[in-house]
């Protein structure tokens, strides 16, 4: 006869909404949690997607994403030649807000060059870019379907492939159109203002520059040997792979990684102190029948098993739900929600420890009860 | 003054007195209170509120330890110069004494059966021969066919029932009742209280009962009247109540 299983069955609807408003919170820790991963993987996301060892970039600069990077077009040419390095592209990023279908778009837009790295990872849906210009390969979050025509700057462009999950730390969705392109929207100025610039005697500046050049470095070679001799030249900076990563998520999202951290470690407290709570009002409502239990002879053993079979039955059904919803909505979110399988499965510790240990309120509660209590009125 | 004594008394107190609180603030419960009550005696406990009864009721329970005096249940010490004897207060309480509240207090999550079950379950019955000794219990106490019924489902008497039945699931030697008839009319308080006289008989146990139910005095064999926490013996039987009503 499993007392806190009758009990809960006896009170069913009640023990079940509770179990709900507990799921809601808990959800709200788990939404939390993915966004925070979420954050961390969006800003490696686009770092990671060449699948390079090596960035080239402005020498004293940690760019191209924590700091603004600018090198000539030329540099890939003379990293490509370095013992070492299997493969180098040229790259561009940059933000830009366009128009689609009556809204504002706000893109992420990587120029590279298609037959070098750079490119995009995978891409889930169409083609990748077969021509020099006016093709364009979108990320879905962006909305956009095969064969939509957008304009960016002065030049339209097709779309003829899509990928999935490829956006910057900011979590605009990233389009990958060719360097050539992307050069142009760059730096390339609207006609008047070239114009103004050829009257000053400047000349306007140089298209051909590029934000960084992505390597891969040879099997046997090193990437940090790469990296030293392209430190050698004063104008460049190198940073492996390892290092971007490190910048990216120690640097550029660090703060609103924290704050969300922070955030969650506080819904976390509040969720501890809500399950207490909860345990320790059902054990007081109940108290008159631990009475009675124990002036029947019922051993301690019994009615702590009761309570904290009870407080463990809210923590796992609260938790289930809580898992269940967001696991339901969280593709709904307008940023990604990554849920790995550890973060839940730490989470549902923490969920049963806390429950154990605000059981132990409820526990403390009952014990102290008097036998006696049970007698009279 | 001491009950009539026949053999070997189930409970025998022995100068047992309680006080709470010390100095100005001392209230003496119980003052050098002895009594005997032996096996298939109907005993009741009156007396006005503040009078010590629910006092001694939680000492013959083993749930309040007393100041001073001895107590035995069933020819074994208990309590010695107002000390435990014995460590597992719980066991003797499983095995020897059964309590019926004056509200029921039944567990509302569990049915008749169960709730009856339950103390069996806890003397280390397997469930199956817990229920059905609860089923042939409550089939006894005529309230058999309530057997699968929520507390909240049954009657003022069919609840007193099976507070009844739970009181003797583990055949206790001794059982407590607190009001029992508090919560019912008069037709089922006499009803009742023959039937705990049938069963006091039956299983050779003592009932010491507390009670205001004046319609019940002739039921017991012996009253007694708690004034100040000291004990007097009123008398016995109707003869006992008549002198209460005269008192």
């Amino acid at each position: 006869m499993n007392l806190a299983y009758r009990d809960i069955r006896h009170n069913l609807g009640r023990f079940l909404l509770t179990c709900l408003g507990l799921g809601l919170l808990l959800g709200v820790v788990l939404a939390m949690i993915g966004i925070y991963r979420g954050l961390v993987v969006d800003a490696l996301t686009i770092a990671r997607a060449p699948a390079v060892d090596l960035w080239v970039v402005e020498a004293n600069t940690r760019g191209p994403f924590a700091e603004a990077s600018r090198i000539p077009g030329d540099t890939r040419e003379a990293i490509s030649r370095i013992a070492g390095v299997a493969a180098a592209g040229s790259i561009t990023y940059q933000t830009v807000e366009a128009q689609y279908r009556g809204t504002k778009l706000r893109l992420y837009v990587i120029g590279f060059e298609p037959t070098r790295p750079g490119g995009p990872p995978e891409v889930a849906q169409g083609r990748g870019i077969a021509r020099s210009h006016y093709e364009m390969v979108a990320d879905r979050t962006a909305g956009l379907e095969l064969g939509d025509r957008i304009q960016l700057g002065r030049s339209t462009f097709t779309v003829i492939g899509l990928t999935q999950h490829q956006v910057n730390s900011g979590g605009d969705p990233a389009v990958y159109i060719t360097l050539p392109d992307a050069q142009k929207l760059q730096f390339d100025l609207a006609p008047a203002a070239a114009r103004v610039q050829v009257a000053r005697g400047t000349g306007g500046a140089a298209r051909d520059t590029v934000n960084a050049v992505v390597a891969r470095v040879q099997r046997n070679a090193s990437a940090d040997a790469v990296a030293e001799t392209v430190r050698r030249w004063k104008h460049l900076a190198a940073i492996t792979q390892e290092e971007q990563e490190l910048i990216l998520s120690r640097s550029l999202v660090d703060r609103a990684r924290r704050q969300i951290g922070l955030f969650t470690s506080l819904l976390l407290v509040v969720s501890a102190v809500i399950i207490a709570l909860i345990i320790y009002t059902m054990t007081m409502e109940k108290l008159k029948q631990i009475a009675t239990l124990k002036l029947i002879g019922a051993p301690d053993r019994t009615i702590i098993g009761m309570i904290v079979q009870q407080a463990l039955a809210l923590g796992f059904i609260g938790f289930a739900f809580g898992a269940i919803l967001i696991v339901n909505i969280k593709d709904y979110f307008p940023r990604r929600v990554v849920l790995e399988p550890d973060n839940v499965l730490v989470l549902g510790l923490i969920v049963f420890a806390v429950c154990l240990l605000s059981s132990g309120l409820g526990v403390r509660a009952a014990l102290r009860v008097d036998p006696a209590t049970a007698l009279g009125g | 003054m001491a009950a009539r004594i026949e053999g070997t008394p189930l409970v025998r107190l022995d100068r047992i007195s309680k006080h709470f609180g010390v100095g100005e603030t001392r209230v003496d419960a119980l003052r050098d209170v002895s009594l005997e009550v032996h096996p298939r005696q109907v005993v009741a406990l009156l007396g006005p509120s503040g009078s010590g009864k629910t006092t001694l009721l939680n000492v013959i329970g083993c749930i309040l330890a007393p100041t001073s005096g001895a107590m035995e249940i069933d020819g074994e010490i208990v309590v010695r110069d107002g000390r435990w004897q014995r460590g597992d207060l719980r066991r003797l309480r499983l095995d020897k004494i059964g309590f019926i509240f004056q509200s029921h207090n039944l567990l509302p999550f569990l049915d008749a059966t169960d709730n009856v079950a339950v103390v069996l379950k806890l003397a280390g019955f397997g469930m199956a021969a817990a229920r059905k000794r609860a089923v042939a219990l409550l089939d006894y106490l005529e309230v058999g066919h309530r057997k699968s019924a929520a507390p909240a489902q049954l009657s003022g008497g069919e609840a007193q029932r099976v507070a009844i039945a739970r009181a003797l699931a583990n055949r206790p030697r001794i059982i407590l009742a607190d009001e029992p008839t508090a919560a019912l009319d008069s037709k089922r308080a006499q009803i009742v209280m023959d039937l705990l006289r049938k069963l006091a008989a039956e299983q050779n146990a003592a009932i010491i009962a507390v009670t205001h139910d004046e319609k019940i005095f002739d039921r017991f064999d012996h009253i007694f009247q708690l004034r100040d926490g000291r004990l007097d013996e009123q008398g016995n039987g109707k003869n006992g109540a008549i002198e209460m009503a005269q008192a």
